[in-house]
């Protein structure tokens, strides 16, 4: 398989002044066309800086990030984010949140009539359409994180990255969000790298599962394959011996080989 | 997809299904007469207090006022010494004898003009200091001191420069009010959370867009305050320069009511002033409240 998103020798130090801190060590990583890749380490541990750097929000100290086998390092609708509190604009309704991308990235393919209906398209995607004049202020948690999804989508992005996406959520909205987002995945085939720190959301979301060593000087400490068959169902996983293995070997990573150690 | 789950949800559902229709089918909406009494109400609970201070402390004065010998004239004399100027504020003999609202309209013209450009002025320079550690660093130490400069102590400076009262006079309230509108905006710019910045930075907004789109609105609370105080500080400043400057204005009016000894309309005046300044600081306010609507929450 030809990599899609590949991450080569990517280190990150921050300095500051005299001191400097080894943030990531040596990352690698290659992702396929259509796939959903989980990045699951402690708090930490540097998987929010790794996805700056993919996203180009943050440059890599060496190393880079080749996307199709051109090398990205600045921000860009291509690697749409959403971000872990939604950063939806409060002074735009819903509908304009997701028109901001829609007419940056589609100003010169799309007529203003089709970029109008794009919008409406993903807003009906996220089931958001009816609130698509409401401001952020004015919608729940949930919906502010699927107006943050469609926002994303509609930039189209050749990988969508997700930063702690369930983070700020209830358990009940988060259940409800991860499916809505297995389904767009389902539907839309993109190619999806999240960050985690929930392990039973990582294994029932990815195809793969890359677990990071706790900082400073992270790596990637192991890649587990999640060989779940799609469409997957939270309630019938629940009692699937593959889902509990593979829920076991991330739990043993990141409680036994590589515990939390706080910093003293 | 979780069938078993719904099912007991739908069973134990049902009942408060039903119950809730009998709660909606009566509806408690309050007699018009009720809505009406309560809005009476909320009025006369801020409207009562001050009248009733305001009342107190005219008797007061007065009782103060009225004896033999009093050096300032009580709210009765004033009154009727300046009835002939609170009837007819339009006259115009010429020169400078006209009525207040000429006065006061000469003034809030300067002020309209001074303020115009401050807000101009100040909102671009204050995202410039804001945005850049360069600028902030040459150019804070400098505003830190001009700022703390009286305003009448550029007058003279300002005459000397224009030649002129008008451009003075202007001049004096552009550098009065720039101040507050500089450190506002740059405090607002530099608060802008990283998260807009990195929204902008994905959707690769150009350095206009990002302005206009992000930094503008995110920093209108902050600027607004700016604003706010700058238009108090001109209004202060303009009663100040006219007096000194002379002409037309309610500045001029005081100084030339006080050269001929009318305490009575140096009252009424100030009561004009007071009343001027006030709704000018809420027309800002509620002209920011409007624009920042969605920002100032969440």
């Amino acid at each position: 398989m030809t990599a899609y998103l590949k991450l080569d020798h990517i280190d990150k130090v921050f300095t500051r002044g005299a001191a400097t801190t080894e943030v990531l060590k040596d990352i690698n990583l290659t992702i396929e066309k259509g796939e959903y890749v989980s990045i699951i380490g402690h708090s930490g541990c540097g998987k929010s800086t790794l996805l700056n750097i993919i996203a180009g929000l943050t440059t890599a100290t060496t190393g880079g990030v080749l996307l199709e086998n051109r090398e990205v390092n600045s921000p860009g609708p291509d690697r749409a984010v959403v971000f872990q509190n939604h950063s939806l604009l409060p002074w735009l309704t819903v509908y304009e949140n997701v028109k901001l991308g829609v007419d940056k990235v589609f100003a010169k393919t799309k007529s203003r009539a089709e970029r109008d209906a794009w919008v409406m398209h993903n807003l009906n995607l996220v089931q958001m359409a009816h609130a698509r004049d409401k401001r952020p202020s004015e919608i729940s948690g949930g919906m502010k994180q699927r107006v943050g999804i469609a926002r994303a989508l509609a930039m189209e992005p050749k990988v969508l990255l997700l930063d702690e996406p369930f983070g700020a959520l209830d358990a009940l909205t988060r259940a409800h969000l991860q499916d809505s987002v297995m389904a767009l995945h389902q539907k839309l085939g993109n190619t999806i790298l999240m960050i985690t720190h929930d392990v039973d959301e990582a294994v029932l979301l990815s195809d793969r599962i890359v677990m990071m060593t706790n900082g400073p000087s992270a790596r990637i400490g192991e890649v587990l394959e999640v060989p779940l068959a799609r469409p997957r169902k939270r309630l019938e996983l629940a009692t699937s011996a593959t889902y509990l293995k593979c829920r076991q070997r991330v739990l043993e990573f990141l409680y036994e080989r590589h515990r939390f150690v706080e910093a003293a | 997809m979780n069938m078993p789950a719904t099912k007991i949800e739908v069973e134990t559902a049902t009942p408060a299904a039903a119950a809730a229709p009998v709660v909606a089918l009566t509806p408690k909406r309050p007699p018009r007469a009720e809505t009406y009494a309560r809005m009476a109400r909320e009025t006369a609970v801020r409207v009562i207090p001050p009248l009733v201070v305001i009342a107190l402390l005219t008797l007061v004065w007065e009782l103060v006022c009225r004896r033999a010998g009093s050096a300032l004239p009580p709210p009765s004399r004033v009154f009727k010494d300046t009835k002939e100027l609170i009837l007819d504020p339009f006259f115009d003999h010429g020169g400078i004898d006209k009525g207040l609202f000429w006065h006061l309209s000469a003034s809030l013209q300067r002020v309209a003009f001074g303020y115009s450009l401050s807000a101009i002025a100040g909102i671009a320079l204050g995202v410039l200091v804001g945005q850049s550690v360069w600028a902030m660093r040459g150019l804070d130490p400098l505003f830190q001191v001009l700022r703390t400069i009286p305003p009448l102590a550029w007058l003279p400076l300002s005459l000397a420069a224009f030649r002129d009262g008008q451009p003075s006079a202007i001049f004096v309230i552009f550098i009065t009010s720039i101040w507050p509108i500089i450190i506002n905006t740059a405090v607002g710019i530099r608060n802008i959370p990283q998260d807009y910045r990195n929204v902008a930075a994905v959707v690769q907004l150009n350095p206009l867009e990002f302005f206009s789109k992000i930094m503008i609105p995110a920093a209108a609370p902050y600027i607004f305050t700016g604003l706010r105080i700058g238009i108090g500080l001109s209004w202060l400043a303009i009663v100040a320069a006219e007096m000194l400057i002379g002409g037309v204005g309610i500045g001029f009016f005081i100084w030339d009511a006080w050269n001929s000894s009318h305490i009575s309309e140096i009252i009424l005046a100030l009561f004009y002033v007071g009343i001027v300044g006030f709704v000018l600081d809420r027309m800002i306010a509620g002209l920011g409240k409007f624009v920042t609507r969605g920002t100032a929450q969440n």
